[in-house]
């Protein structure tokens, strides 16, 4: 648990947070080391997305912090947080569906544009070489997600396995240190599942990330993660290797019912 | 060399394109083609071309519902027309500084209305515009209930018709650029948005602003076209016009809000001829639009010769994929 501080990206502790009298989340202390591959499961409505949603600044913590790369981002809004380095993808795909699947791209890349409002407004050559950099970053972006072919598709007109990649793709673009997927293989079948997890263990590496994973299918999950972290009714019931949560009593308890 | 980028050969083509259209009314006006009648329909087209593309920008592009136009219109017209009348103030730096200041009151109800969204954004807006007219109303210097009258008539084509290009040229420049982008992704989504890093109050306000500050310019033209200016005319009822002049052109769309406001101020000068039938006419044939075209008349994007290349390209793209797999 106790890790040299240099090496934890993410560190929270005793992050709660109420709904009115509904406790979502009580007293939840994790923490991810740099370049560790994290899995985060439970039961549905155990608070996973919860606990993502305050890690991204959706809504503030109740009470606790949340240390992101040494700083504390507990309460930030979520622009900030993303630009401190902590990018996601949602459960229920987010996308900006009317707008082209190479300006979903370009969105994420808009932090870090060098020109100003006023050089596109009036059209100073700052803004085409800006614009041009943001399009050709996007475009490779999208080359690794071989999604280059559909770059002028409306983005809610791809499939549903593309929509996926493309929200990791742009959520990546965002140039983020810590990438946070919420249940990416959902409702993708075994084979566009298996492709999404060499995926991402490649990504991981090309990008340096570090990644917390929300997901369902517990084989994949005990397949690619370092350590995981298992939540139940808002509270941190196990946390541990893949064997030692397999093996776990309280896990498999959340999971399966108390034996009679 | 940057000015052979092709996006900027059609800028500077349209450019071009403005000057022929700018010379031709010219030599209309000058050689008296042109009657006065036409020349006002004219004016006002010019008006309404500025406050439905600056809406646009709002309700289109960002996609926060405002129907509070004609206030930022009315601040333009009463702030350009005391600065002529009482302060002789040259008239093109007076509608400068209409539109700043409209843009500054843009500023300052977007920050605390635009955390609100939908339905309750489009009221408090409203309320915005109700109290300007009822603020307007009731200073006994800028002339109370009557208003101000005889301002100098100082409105020319060249000065409206520049106006009017260099509004659509800044509008469409700002949308068709990152910054643009991060407003239509506002629009799209939110949450997502902002998880990616746009700062959405921040463009909320730009967006807002950019769009008071061409209304508020719009207004100073307005108030020296028609020497005239009282509160009435700019209530809600104006609001909803250019709201209505934004939703027939289609939503979202800078070419489409040109289109609707000329389609519907010649629409209302000719009817103008027929008084007992003219809101009956009015109201069927918006009706009917909306009934056949219900997204405008250009559809949510505008033409550009760019986006149907696009469009080909995604097709011969799908075509390709469907094929291969």
């Amino acid at each position: 648990m106790t890790a040299s501080p240099a090496k934890v990206l993410l560190d929270v502790k005793g992050a709660s947070r109420s709904f009115g009298g509904l406790k979502a989340l009580s007293e939840v202390s994790l923490h991810i080391n740099k370049g560790e591959l994290i899995g985060l499961i439970g039961p549905n409505g155990a608070g996973k997305t919860t606990l993502f949603n305050l890690l991204t600044g959706v809504y503030p913590p109740s009470s606790g912090t949340i240390i992101l790369n040494d700083q504390s981002v507990g309460g930030m809004k979520p622009y900030k947080i993303n630009r401190m380095g902590a990018a996601r993808t949602f459960q229920n795909i987010r996308l900006f569906t009317a707008m082209t699947v190479l300006d979903n791209v370009k969105i994420a890349y808009h932090q870090h544009a060098k020109h100003s409002m006023f050089t596109s407004m009036l059209r100073l050559p700052n803004h085409f070489k800006g614009e041009d950099v943001i399009t050709r970053q996007a475009m490779e972006m999208l080359k690794i997600f071989n999604l280059a072919d559909q770059a002028h598709e409306f983005a809610g007109n791809m499939s549903y396995g593309n929509q996926r990649r493309l929200e990791i793709a742009r959520a990546l673009a965002a140039g983020p240190k810590l990438l946070l997927l919420d249940e990416p293989a959902a409702g993708m079948n075994p084979n566009e599942t298996r492709d999404l997890m060499n995926l991402i263990a490649w990504i991981r590496k090309e990008f340096d990330l570090t990644i917390l994973l929300i997901e369902h299918d517990m084989s994949l999950v005990m397949g690619v993660c370092d350590r995981i972290y298992v939540l139940d009714r808002g509270m941190l019931i196990a946390d541990g290797t893949p064997v030692e949560i397999r093996n776990n009593p309280k896990v498999i308890e959340a999971y399966l019912g108390q034996e009679a | 060399m940057k000015m052979l980028n092709p996006l900027n050969k059609r800028f500077w083509g349209g450019i071009v394109l403005a000057l022929v259209v700018y010379a031709v009314i010219q030599i209309l006006l000058t050689t008296g083609i042109f009657d006065d009648v036409t020349r006002s329909t004219l004016f006002l087209i010019c008006i309404n071309i500025m406050l439905a593309v600056s809406l646009n920008l709002i309700n289109g592009v960002t996609g926060q519902f405002s129907i509070g136009h004609a206030g930022f219109m009315s601040v333009g017209a009463y702030v350009s027309a005391i600065l002529t009348l009482n302060f002789d103030v040259p008239f093109v730096l007076a509608l400068i500084i209409a539109g700043i200041v409209a843009a500054l009151c843009g500023i300052l109800i977007g920050i605390p209305t635009l955390r609100l969204n939908g339905d309750y954004l489009a009221i408090a807006t409203l309320g915005f515009g109700e109290i300007i007219r009822i603020v307007m109303l009731n200073t006994e210097y800028v002339g109370g209930a009557s208003g101000l009258s005889g301002i100098p008539n100082k409105a020319t084509w060249t000065i409206m018709f520049l106006f009017t290009l260099i509004t659509i040229v800044i509008i469409t420049n700002f949308i068709r650029s990152t910054h643009g982008r991060a407003c239509i992704a506002i629009r799209e989504n939110e949450i997502a948005a902002e998880a990616m890093g746009i700062n959405t109050t921040l463009y909320k306000v730009i967006a807002f602003s950019l769009g008071a500050l061409f209304a508020g310019m719009a207004g100073g033209l307005s108030a020296h076209t028609f020497y005239v200016i009282n509160p009435g005319s700019f209530n809600f009822l104006k609001s909803f016009e250019i709201l209505v002049m934004v939703v027939l052109g289609g939503l979202g769309s800078t070419a489409g809000a040109v289109v609707g406001a000329v389609v519907l101020t010649v629409l209302f000068t000719v009817l103008q001829d027929f008084p007992e039938l003219r809101m009956i006419l009015y109201s069927g044939i918006l009706i009917l639009m909306m009934i056949f075209r219900p997204k405008g008349l250009l559809g949510s994007t505008g033409i550009s010769l760019k986006k149907f290349a696009k469009k080909e390209a995604t097709k011969n793209d799908s075509i390709s994929s469907e094929s291969a797999s």
